[in-house]
């Protein structure tokens, strides 16, 4: 494994968490809220994928589909059902509720799926690269993973700024209440957050865990956490704040794996969002924007 | 000044009404045991009991009073089981009075948790909520998977650590493991008793409850509730934010020892990100703020699942309910709209209003 | 004698000019009106003196201290109080508590002593409530001492807030439109108890206010900002007279 395998590694499982950051960064520049379930969401896509392919037998293309239609609408229902009805509430109410839609989504998988850790068929057709007389070997997944990043990337960031809904989103985002005065209309414009960070979520889970095959209830949990620590270093609010956090996270993550310790690789990722937080809050792309006295 | 005396004793007749209850609970369980009509089962629960209690009243310090998200509550709990246990282990011998050790090794342990929760408080306490959250959740998850790798052992050199193994100590002969990474630290002597449990549940409870009745009090409850307005009266808003997050990591520190004197095997493993939702659970069942609340939201919540043991599947998916479904009952404009619709003091004064109309009319 | 002295002071978020080059000078016992357009700058005036926002440029003396770059916290220990646009109440607490926590730095004991309950605590906790009371008494909210601050409606929300900032002792009092959502027989009971603690606490009083009844009749000089910038500064009679002032406020 030399130093090249581990960048590019890093960089493919960053493209992963950008695209998982993306939901993070989306809610929270336009809802200003934290959606704790948004890993975990993740982890209902996998399991979603996992039952079509195994279950059913269906083919990975149409199993990932089904997925992102399934986990739409579960981040809508969510969306509606515990996040709306407390817009007004203190952020401490909404965070709790978050935590607990969190929870219940593991619990759920746990009781249907049990504890045990399932295998995930690969969805990616394409056999590893080689390269370099055989020094450099890229695997299938990552030749998928890093140009479907930057595919959704590049969609998405066309789409917030031409688009009417897309601009809606930014200006809910900026300023609520004069987004309404301007006839945007809050309450879908927030339900197609959730709509299209859910989406990207499903195709973000189905490429985490072709490339990591493990798929258990906990699986979202820590992948949600790394994401979120992706956005906030990226600048929280910012797409493109999302995709360089996030491969940036991913190769200080399997750089710290490979060359610091394979244990403290999770410990290093927090201490990263410390020291973000602590020195440049806003992150790298994002705006200061002054609490209103 | 007639007010300013009632309102003092508005509050003594709270915090008397609580310590009350605790007392009759323990004489009602102590007379049940006596007469032996205290099952085994029972019996076994009393202690668990008060570590849940002082878990829950001293995180809704952190959640109800200063209004803050700590979801690493249980990290503090496991430095103090851990270092509790350490210390009762090594001075087993040495120090033969069980009340002495006992509450050396109490203090050790909310020391102990107290000083890792000024370290990280200094660090946390600045970030908004949310980043708050995580941050707790980090650090709770870290000091687990520290402590499971941690191989502590004693000879007559004195203590020594590893991270590998037990070999790795390299003990003289004579020496003792005191600390095996995952399987923890067992054969800690089983000092903790329910009369202890309890005696520690009053004194958490009083000590916060003065808190919050005081001076520090009120400026921590004034920093959850404007914090902005907090610093305009001139509050030092992170010396109280720290003050309350330590204090309460100490009585977590206290639970730990109740705990890890009261169990054959202490493991980090068991203080996770799910103990620390259990927690917060009691807490918002019981009330943000309402300490009574939590002790009773512990005390049921840690009895009926042992009595609706057909339900034990489903505790942590009822648990995740609980959560949603109290924030949305406390917050959600419908829900509250009911509530007033159905208040008992709103339903008086339209009664009496009806009444008082009447009585003008005639 | 000089209470408040501002030099310059500037502001710029993005590429706007908040607040340019603000100068006043304010004497000791003065009340002094600040009006102006909505978006002049008034509160972002107020949220430099109070030390929530950095300024640019400028210097602030309070009473011959230079309080420019301090905190909010410092710069009330030094003696500058203020209200909120939006009010700013202590919710969940009691209308006594909230005045008592504006009496934090002036009555002191040691957390411990409150949380053993030694004879310290009641001692000053006695003398804490009689100070809170006396306040509460001036505004007329004595007998909703202990009710929640958050129930209270929203003339007395407002009176409480002014009785919070006068606990902290202040040098000065920045008062940030008092009489917003006022009807005018409120504004009127307003008015009164400003000029009653004028009177009582000796404390120089800077004022946000769009009431200009309220300006014209309590302010003894008033200062006009528009686009963070002076348009006029001097007597009620020249200052609201001006063509300048006036247009600005009708527009063109």
């Amino acid at each position: 494994m030399n130093f090249l395998t581990h960048l590019l590694n890093g960089i493919s499982l960053g493209s992963i968490y950008s695209i998982i950051a993306l939901g993070y960064t989306m809610v929270y520049g336009i809802a200003k809220m934290l959606n704790f379930a948004h890993g975990d969401v993740i982890m209902v896509g996998g399991f979603i994928i996992f039952t079509m392919m195994s279950t059913l037998g269906l083919n990975p293309f149409l199993s990932v589909l089904i997925a992102m239609i399934l986990c739409t609408l579960l981040g809508v229902t969510i969306e509606r059902i515990a996040y709306k009805p407390l817009r007004k509430a203190p952020s401490l109410a909404v965070l709790i509720t978050a935590i607990g839609v969190s929870y219940l989504l593991q619990n759920l998988a746990l009781l249907i799926y049990g504890a045990e850790a399932k295998s995930f068929t690969s969805v990616i057709p394409i056999k590893a690269l080689t390269l370099l007389d055989g020094r450099l070997s890229i695997s299938g997944e990552t030749l998928v993973t890093i140009p479907i990043c930057i595919i959704i990337m590049t969609v998405l960031n066309t789409f917030v700024r031409k688009s009417k809904t897309g601009r809606g989103m930014i200006a809910v985002s900026e300023d609520k209440e004069a987004a309404v005065l301007m006839g945007v209309n809050v309450n879908k414009t927030i339900a197609i957050t959730f709509a299209i960070g859910s989406a990207i979520a499903a195709i973000g889970s189905a490429l985490m865990f072709s490339a990591y095959s493990k798929l258990s209830p906990t699986s979202g949990a820590m992948p949600g956490i790394k994401a979120f620590v992706a956005a906030v270093f990226g600048g929280i609010g910012s797409i493109p704040g999302a995709m360089i956090g996030g491969i940036l996270l991913g190769v200080i993550e399997i750089l710290s794996r490979a060359y610091i310790s394979t244990q403290l690789g999770d410990a290093i990722v927090f201490l990263i969002l410390i020291i973000v937080l602590l020195v440049k809050p806003t992150g790298i792309l994002g705006k200061k924007i002054q609490e209103k006295v | 000044m007639k007010s300013k005396s009632l309102k003092i004793n508005k509050s003594a007749r709270s915090v008397i009404v609580t310590v009350g209850m605790i007392l009759i609970a323990y004489i009602v369980c102590q007379i049940l045991i006596a007469t032996g009509n205290m099952s085994n089962l029972l019996q076994n629960l009393l202690v668990s009991m008060c570590y849940y209690s002082i878990m829950a009243v001293s995180l809704n310090l952190t959640v109800g009073i200063l209004g803050q998200l700590s979801l690493g509550h249980a990290g503090f709990m496991c430095i103090g089981a851990f270092t509790g246990a350490i210390f009762s282990k090594c001075t087993v011998n040495s120090i033969e009075n069980t009340f002495i050790r006992l509450t050396l090794a109490l203090l050790i342990g909310a020391v102990a948790a107290g000083l890792f929760g000024i370290v990280i408080g200094i660090v946390v306490l600045r970030l908004r909520g949310d980043y708050l959250a995580i941050v707790t959740l980090a650090f709770g998850e870290i000091i687990k998977n520290v402590l499971n790798v941690l191989y502590i052992g004693y000879d007559s050199k004195g203590l020594h650590f590893s991270m590998k193994d037990a070999i790795s100590l390299n003990l003289e002969e004579g020496g003792t493991v005191l600390v095996k990474g995952a399987q923890g630290i067992s054969g800690t002597p089983r000092d903790a008793t329910f009369t202890v449990g309890v005696v520690l549940l009053l004194i958490t409870y009083l000590i916060i409850v003065n808190l919050v009745n005081s001076r520090s009090g009120r400026a921590i409850m004034a920093i959850r509730d404007n914090h902005i307005a907090a610093e305009s009266v001139g509050i030092n808003i992170t010396k109280y934010k720290i003050l309350a997050f330590s204090i309460s990591a100490a009585l977590a520190g206290v639970a730990g020892v109740l705990y890890s004197h009261n169990i054959a095997t202490v493991q980090s493993s068991k203080f996770g990100y799910n103990l620390s939702i259990m927690i917060l659970v009691f807490v918002v069942l019981g009330g943000m703020g309402n300490l009574r609340g939590s002790i009773i939201a512990a005390v049921l919540l840690t009895l009926l699942p042992e009595y609706l043991r057909f339900l034990s599947d489903y505790r942590m998916l009822i648990y995740a309910v609980i959560l949603i479904v109290m924030m949305l009952y406390n917050w959600s404009p419908a829900c509250v709209a009911w509530r007033n619709k159905f208040s008992p003091k709103i339903l008086l004064n339209k009664f009496s209003g009806a009444m008082l109309k009447k009585s003008k009319e005639v | 004698m000089e209470m408040l002295k501002v030099k310059n002071l500037s502001i710029s978020f993005g590429g706007l000019h908040a607040v340019d080059s603000f100068s006043i000078t304010v004497n000791k016992g003065e009340l002094y009106g600040l009006i102006g357009p909505n978006g002049a700058g008034k509160t972002t005036v107020f949220n430099l003196l109070t030390g929530v926002y950095k300024p640019d440029m400028g210097q602030i003396f309070l009473d011959g201290k230079n309080i420019t770059g301090l905190s909010p916290v410092e710069i009330n220990k030094a003696g500058i109080a203020r209200t909120f646009q939006n009010i700013r109440l202590f919710r969940n607490l009691s209308v006594l508590d909230n005045v008592k926590i504006g009496l934090h730095n002036h009555y002191k004991y040691p957390t411990i002593a409150g949380i053993l309950r030694l004879p310290s605590y009641f001692k000053t906790e006695k003398r804490m409530n009689e100070k809170a009371y006396e306040i509460l008494e001036v505004f007329g909210l004595d007998k909703e001492a202990d009710n929640l601050a958050a129930n209270l409606p929203y003339g007395k929300q407002r009176k409480l807030e002014i009785a919070r900032a006068l606990a902290t002792n202040p040098k000065l009092l920045l008062l940030d439109e008092p009489a917003a959502g006022m009807n005018p027989a409120e504004t009127e009971e307003l008015m009164e108890t400003i000029t009653l603690i004028r009177k009582k606490y000796d404390v120089t009083i800077l004022l946000i206010e769009h009431d200009m009844k309220l300006v014209a009749g309590i302010c003894e000089k008033i200062f006009v900002l528009n686009f963070g910038t002076e348009l006029a500064n001097g007597r009620p009679q020249e200052v609201l007279n001006n063509p300048e002032v006036i247009k600005a406020y009708l527009g063109a």
